[in-house]
């Protein structure tokens, strides 16, 4: 069974309570249509375990198959580089179907980020580097495709609908004795 | 037969790599080699399995190391399904005989008629040192190719 090998810390983009007994980690791609799809059920959970877990989203962009999804990634870590990335990171998702340099100069322009531009936000190598390191912890781990769930360290092979997820992380707070 | 483990010899094969080219393992000697048999172009895992390889080949080459895979799909299904991912890597036929080389590396389903989801690495000599057999419907990720090359001998 693959494990995670890179740690969660707090240079990772997460939601809820870090000392949470369930850490869920994505490894996703902002252009797969499989993590479109399971960021509702994503949001379900959270509502559902509240401060019993928490979630961390790293990047996986399949830059052959998906020509968005790199620079998709690019804009939601700048945005998260002004603080912004869950917004930026909902706002992709929501609006996957058509992903392009237009989209992302409006949502730019629609979180505010001020004084920056679609250019700006594309030629950091700071956002290039962390997508870089995302991916080559990802094959480290075993990402195996998109999405792909880590829950406690532990890769995730099962179906991703939201009654095996819970049913699984139910398990995960019994064994805890939470 | 399970598949074959490290420290057997890589059998070798001779299989078509597009419909009027065959490749041999025996060319590509000298350098290590990742095999990857799998059961189906088209089908879902198979199709994450190998665009998940496709995007470690620069890794891939910093080890000098070629990857090919194989199932038993025809050299034309293959073209079409390396096409609609945009493979750089080749996808062997293993058509006719079927599943002679999947058989060869223990690496072939009779009850299904398919190839198993295996992974071997060979050193530079056509040595196999190490080998992976996963569950048909888990896809192994490319974790231990990596960890498997890493370990060569430099």
């Amino acid at each position: 069974m693959s494990k995670l090998s890179i740690a969660v810390t707090k240079h990772d983009h997460i939601q809820g309570n870090p000392d949470a007994a369930c850490s869920l980690v994505e490894y996703g791609d902002y252009e797969c249509p499989a993590c479109g799809e399971v960021q509702t059920i994503i949001k379900r959970l959270q509502a559902h375990f509240g401060s019993q877990m928490s979630f961390v989203f790293r990047n996986f962009p399949l830059r052959e198959i998906h020509p968005w999804a790199q620079p998709a990634a690019e804009v939601a870590e700048f945005a998260g580089s002004r603080g912004r990335f869950w917004e930026m990171h909902d706002l992709l998702f929501e609006n996957q179907e058509s992903l392009d340099d237009g989209l992302f100069e409006a949502l730019i322009l629609k979180l505010d980020l001020s004084g920056s531009d679609l250019k700006r936000a594309r030629s950091s190598d700071m956002t290039k580097k962390r997508i870089d390191a995302d991916f080559a912890g990802g094959i480290r781990s075993g990402v195996n495709g998109t999405p792909s769930f880590f829950l406690n360290g532990e890769r995730y092979d099962g179906p991703t609908d939201q009654e095996s997820l819970a049913a699984l992380m139910e398990q995960v707070l019994i064994s805890d004795g939470d | 037969m399970p598949i074959l483990t490290a420290g057997t010899k890589a059998p070798n094969f001779s299989l078509h790599v597009t419909p009027d080219q065959k490749l041999s393992l025996s060319e590509l000697r000298g350098k290590p080699v990742v095999l990857a048999f799998y059961p189906a172009d088209w089908s879902p895992i198979c199709g994450d399995e190998l665009s998940v390889f496709n995007e470690i080949l620069p890794e891939l080459r910093t080890y000098d190391a070629e990857l090919v895979a194989i199932s038993v799909d025809g050299a034309w299904c293959h073209d079409a399904f390396a096409k609609h991912k945009h493979l750089h890597f080749p996808l062997l036929s293993d058509f006719e005989p079927k599943g002679l080389t999947a058989r060869a590396y223990g690496a072939y389903r009779e009850a299904d008629g398919v190839c198993e989801r295996a992974l071997f690495v060979l050193d530079k000599d056509g040595l196999i040192t190490w080998s992976y057999c996963s569950p048909v419907a888990v896809n192994p990720g490319a974790d231990g190719i990596l960890k498997a090359l890493e370990e060569l001998p430099k």
